[in-house]
């Protein structure tokens, strides 16, 4: 589709960048400086308006840059869902009265954009523009408490890794520009058929995989994320774990199923026999392993559910190297379970360093007495996390599992990740054990705040109550893996 | 009236869960003892029903009180359950001991409203394991247990409840998740893929499927196994039992010796068994030889302990080894022989229930007077080597009586209920595995030995100067342990009307099992 009809598929992402340009003004004008939270409200509630005219869309935009697909849409919802939520925490988390609250608004707005982006790219150059629009918001909002040391750190380190494996991930897109002239997914597919020789294919591979395993945290491209994680603001470190690790997903699985897998026979396979199936296989299982073992020894809550989301990243992975159809609806519906349980788990943990200052695993104590509602919530997100019924986190588990035995591929993978699962409860109930089992030492009173029980609700009711019914979920994930067209 | 009954016996307690829940968030003020009764009105409703359903059990009539509603129909998951006759003792047992558990729970009073609201939430899953006939839904009752387990020893528990709950919560979780992967092989090898489990008695047999060299029904044998081997809990895996039930509440360890532990037996009969025949007959011989051990190995280290409760939680590892045992006669020739074996399992199953809940109960009898149920004390204890009680029968007569009645029900006298299922193991296991099973009934001596010995040192000799004041079990007590006592008693001396439940269910297995094609080839 020619540039300018595009446009009017593309109004969400213009609405976004709009916005952005209002809070900007609405910041430089005293008397409507306070109204920027609102304003954000609104324009992520005007977004997604904008993006349910354009449901069920299907069609390459600006010249087959980007596209428009169920699939991405799917995504965009999310991004969606996870900033709003974020944004509304943000606003009353003690952490972030000391900074400019619009300048995170707008940076948060960027982010978003480049998130848009990064889910429905089918060109090479977009991929590297979305994840660097992405990336710099990114190292500037790790870094956006000035005065704390250790936001400054996660920044440096953030922004050192995330060009060094940028770097890569573009040296190994050369490759295929090189041998295939094109940028465009489709086309890079078609000239990759049938290669005597598929060494390039596995330079390209290898290196675009740590382009996009910096992304997603994957093992060994993960060293970043603890850091990271604790040292930005806990809003961002709840964030940086959910959207543009979706994002990460979303542009892995669009990548490798449209380039480098070959559909003709009746199990995927790579193109030219090109096995990065099993290269993600391996990966996803030093992920899970690595993810889960170093959370083991963490007592710092943030580090912690860090490693755990490395974990989980493994997990998603899992299901990606078998690259059949219900590996990529599991992979959707894990991703859509666990921005509720991660994104709540995170809150909670916002709340309480509200009240008192939580920062280490003990620090829970008491927290079952004295804020019973948020700690029960607490347990249900972790019972989540870990896996188990009657949470959503055990459904979609479920489908992982259920892809990998489906694809009668990779069994032993299947084996390390129920294994994992097994040493993931005991750190996640390391949490549990200190908020109800321990002896209470500390007797701090706490409030539960109205905003706090709102948003954690908003989270717990879908994590809790999903297995009553999840028919109707299923079924919009399944009509959403549809890919946008090549040109 | 009956329809949709067992969906109410599952769902009675949760939802006197959620009233408590709403109570406590719209009253702040309360009286603790409303979460009491409520606790009291749902189990003893579920009690209730359960009775009105077993009037109008028809044992030969096989699947019963059926409901069948899709669920997610596009992964075939159904809302399907039912009953037959090796499902009943379990769901009376569960309910009839819930009920029980609440009223021994009655002086609980640290935060009542999160005990009692999580026991009811254990309650709604066992209940749903033993009526689910569609796997999914009985592997998510069966995790659901798990939350409310880990609170109820965690919080509720002795000095090392800390580190027993975390134990008991991983080494489950261990076992679940390879049932998980069985499950989900069964599923999508089976034709029409499916997670009926009576769908599957016909389908899964076919499954020739082979993976690293072995056939996967052999696999799933096993990792269906292992998940149900821990709740057992089979040798080797035993480990968490002893001392879950030591450090958790009386009334928690009733429940996880009456209840938990027949879950793993339960599975494996009710979907192992007729799901995976072949292996069953191939697998026989150990599960024979693991039943001997955990006899041997259980009793051997009930002996050695000093502690009351230890001794007990150990005397469950060594009976459950009669149920092993008994379980694995079903490749006997002799169908007798069989029969013996299998309706002596699930006997055993029910009979230990209520043997095990009253050594637990009595137990908790003498903890709350003395604060501490020692044999000898213990090394390391400042009255090292010294009897803990003694002659105690002299205060506490009506004390000693129902603990020697439940002693020797716990040793296997005659007359009383252990010494049918047990005999009946035995025989079964004789006809199957001679040598095996000879072995096993050294079982019997050593189970004597503990008993008796524990017997004499607590309530024979001279009564420790300190105990003197000891007031002897109260209404509340011994109002509990009558009907306990009256159902020991009762199956001990007539163990037909059980029987009669349970045989034609298990008739039906065993020729299940031995039409199939290993069996045969085996002959």
């Amino acid at each position: 589709m020619s540039n300018f009809l595009s446009l009017q598929y593309f109004l969400p992402e213009l609405c976004l960048l709009v916005f952005t340009l209002l809070i900007i003004i609405f910041e430089l004008i005293p008397s409507l400086k306070k109204h920027t939270f609102n304003l954000s409200v609104i324009g992520l509630i005007i977004t997604s308006i904008l993006l349910l005219q354009t449901h069920g869309q299907n069609s390459a935009l600006f010249l087959g840059m980007i596209t428009i697909d169920p699939f991405s849409h799917f995504f965009k919802y999310i991004f969606l869902l996870s900033t709003l939520l974020v944004i509304v925490v943000s606003r009353y988390t003690k952490e972030l009265e000391s900074i400019y609250f619009s300048e995170y608004l707008a940076l948060l707005y960027i982010l978003l954009f480049g998130l848009f982006l990064m889910s429905s790219s089918i060109n090479l150059l977009m991929i590297i523009l979305s994840i660097e629009t992405v990336s710099i918001a990114s190292y500037i909002l790790a870094g956006i408490l000035k005065y704390d040391n250790k936001s400054n750190e996660s920044s440096l380190k953030y922004v050192i890794f995330g060009a060094f494996s940028t770097g890569i991930m573009l040296y190994g897109m050369s490759w295929l520009y090189g041998f295939s002239g094109s940028l465009n997914f489709y086309q890079i597919n078609i000239s990759l058929q049938n290669l005597e020789d598929p060494f390039i294919v596995y330079m390209a591979v290898v290196m675009i995989l740590a382009g996009i395993g910096y992304k997603i945290a994957m093992a060994p491209f993960h060293y970043w994320s603890p850091d990271v994680y604790e040292g930005a603001p806990t809003t961002m470190t709840a964030y940086f774990s959910v959207a543009p690790k979706a994002a990460g997903f979303a542009l892995m699985a669009r990548f490798f199923y449209v380039t480098f897998t070959d559909y003709s026979g009746s199990a995927p396979v790579g193109v030219s026999n090109v096995d990065w199936m099993t290269i993600v296989a391996i990966l996803s299982a030093a992920t899970m392993t690595i993810g889960n073992i170093l959370a083991l020894r963490q007592t710092n809550v943030k580090r912690m559910l860090a490693y755990s989301s490395i974990a989980h990243a493994g997990y998603m992975l899992m299901a990606l190297s078998v690259a059949t159809d219900s590996a990529l609806i599991s992979v959707m519906f894990y991703l859509f379970t666990y921005m509720f349980m991660n994104l709540g788990a995170f809150f909670v943990l916002i709340y309480a360093n509200n009240v008192s200052n939580v920062e280490t695993i003990k620090d829970f104590n008491g927290f079952g007495a004295k804020s019973p509602f948020l700690a029960g919530c607490m347990v249900l997100f972790l019972l989540s996390l870990t896996g188990l019924p009657p949470t959503s986190g055990f459904i979609a588990k479920f489908y992982l599992f259920a892809a990998m035995i489906e694809a009668e591929k990779f069994y032993w993978l299947a084996i390390i990740a129920v294994l994992n699962t097994v040493i993931s409860l005991f750190y996640y109930f390391s949490i549990a054990k200190s908020m109800y089992l321990d002896k209470i030492t500390n007797d701090v009173g706490i409030e539960e705040n109205k905003v706090f029980t709102f948003v954690v609700l908003v989270c717990a009711i879908p994590t809790a109550f999903l297995i009553i019914n999840w028919s109707s979920l299923y079924d919009y994930i399944a009509s959403s893996i549809l890919f946008g067209l090549g040109l | 009236m009956y329809n949709n009954i067992l969906t109410y016996l599952i769902f009675i307690p949760l939802i006197g869960s959620a009233l408590m829940l709403t109570i406590s968030i719209i009253r702040k003020e309360n009286n603790d003892n409303i979460y009491k009764w409520i606790a009291l009105i749902a189990t003893g409703l579920q009690l209730l029903l359960t009775i009105l359903l077993l009037i109008d059990f028809d044992p030969k009539a096989g699947m019963q009180f059926e409901e069948q509603y899709s669920w997610i129909p596009k992964f075939g998951i159904e809302y399907y359950l039912g009953v037959d006759g090796l499902s009943i003792p379990m769901v009376f047992l569960t309910s009839f001991l819930s009920f029980i558990c609440i009223i021994a729970s009655w002086n609980i009073n640290k935060s009542t409203l999160g005990y009692f609201s999580l026991f009811l939430m254990l309650d709604t899953g066992m209940m749903g394991v033993f009526v689910s006939l569609d796997f999914f839904l009985f592997y998510v009752f069966w995790e659901v247990m798990l939350l409310p387990m880990y609170f109820l020893i965690g919080i509720w528990g002795g000095p090392q409840r800390t580190y027993a709950a975390i134990k008991f919560f991983l080494y489950t979780l261990f076992g679940s998740v390879f049932m998980l992967l069985g499950m989900l092989a069964l599923y999508f090898y089976s034709d029409p893929n499916t997670f009926n489990l009576i769908t599957l008695i016909q389908t899964a047999p076919q499954i020739d499927a082979e993976l690293w060299g072995y056939p996967l029904k052999y696999l799933i044998w096993l990792a269906l196994f292992i998940g149900f081997a821990i709740k057992v809990p089979v040798f080797p895996f035993h480990t968490w039992l002893p001392l879950a039930h030591v450090e958790a509440p009386t009334a928690v360890s009733v429940i996880l010796a009456g209840v938990l532990l027949k879950m793993g037996t339960y599975g494996l009969l009710r979907i192992s068994y007729p799901l995976l025949p072949g292996e069953v007959i191939d697998f026989s011989m150990i599960l024979a030889i693991l039943g001997v051990i955990n006899i041997l190995w259980g009793a051997a280290n009930a002996i050695a302990q000093v502690d009351l409760k230890k001794m007990v939680a150990y005397s469950s590892v060594s009976h459950m080894g009669y149920v092993l045992l008994g379980m694995a006669a079903v490749v006997a020739d002799n169908k007798a022989g069989a029969q013996a074996g299998l309706n002596g399992a699930v006997m055993q199953m029910f009979n230990h229930g209520t043997i095990t809940a009253m050594l637990f109960l009595l137990v908790g009898v003498i903890y709350d007077r003395a604060h501490h149920r020692y044999i000898f004390f213990p090394k390391g204890h400042e009255k090292e080597g010294e009897v803990g009680f003694g002659g105690l029968n002299s205060n506490l007569p009506v004390f000693g009586a129902f603990m020697a009645l439940t002693f020797f029900a716990g040793l296997g006298l005659p007359a009383l209920s252990g010494f049918i299922s047990e005999a009946m193991c035995f025989i079964g296991g004789f006809s199957a595995f001679r040598t095996i099973t000879i072995i096993g009934t050294l079982g019997i001596l050593l189970n004597a030995i503990y008993f008796l010995r524990a017997y004499q040192y607590v309530f024979f000799g001279k009564l420790n100067k300190e105990y003197e004041g000891l007031t002897d079990m109260n209404a509340r007590e011994i109002g509990i342990i009558i009907p306990l006592a009256f159902l020991v008693i009762f199956f001990g001396v007539y163990p037909s009307p059980l029987l009669d439940l349970v045989h034609p269910t298990m008739d039906n297995l065993i020729d299940l099992i031995q039409s199939s094609s290993t069996f045969l080839g085996m002959k």
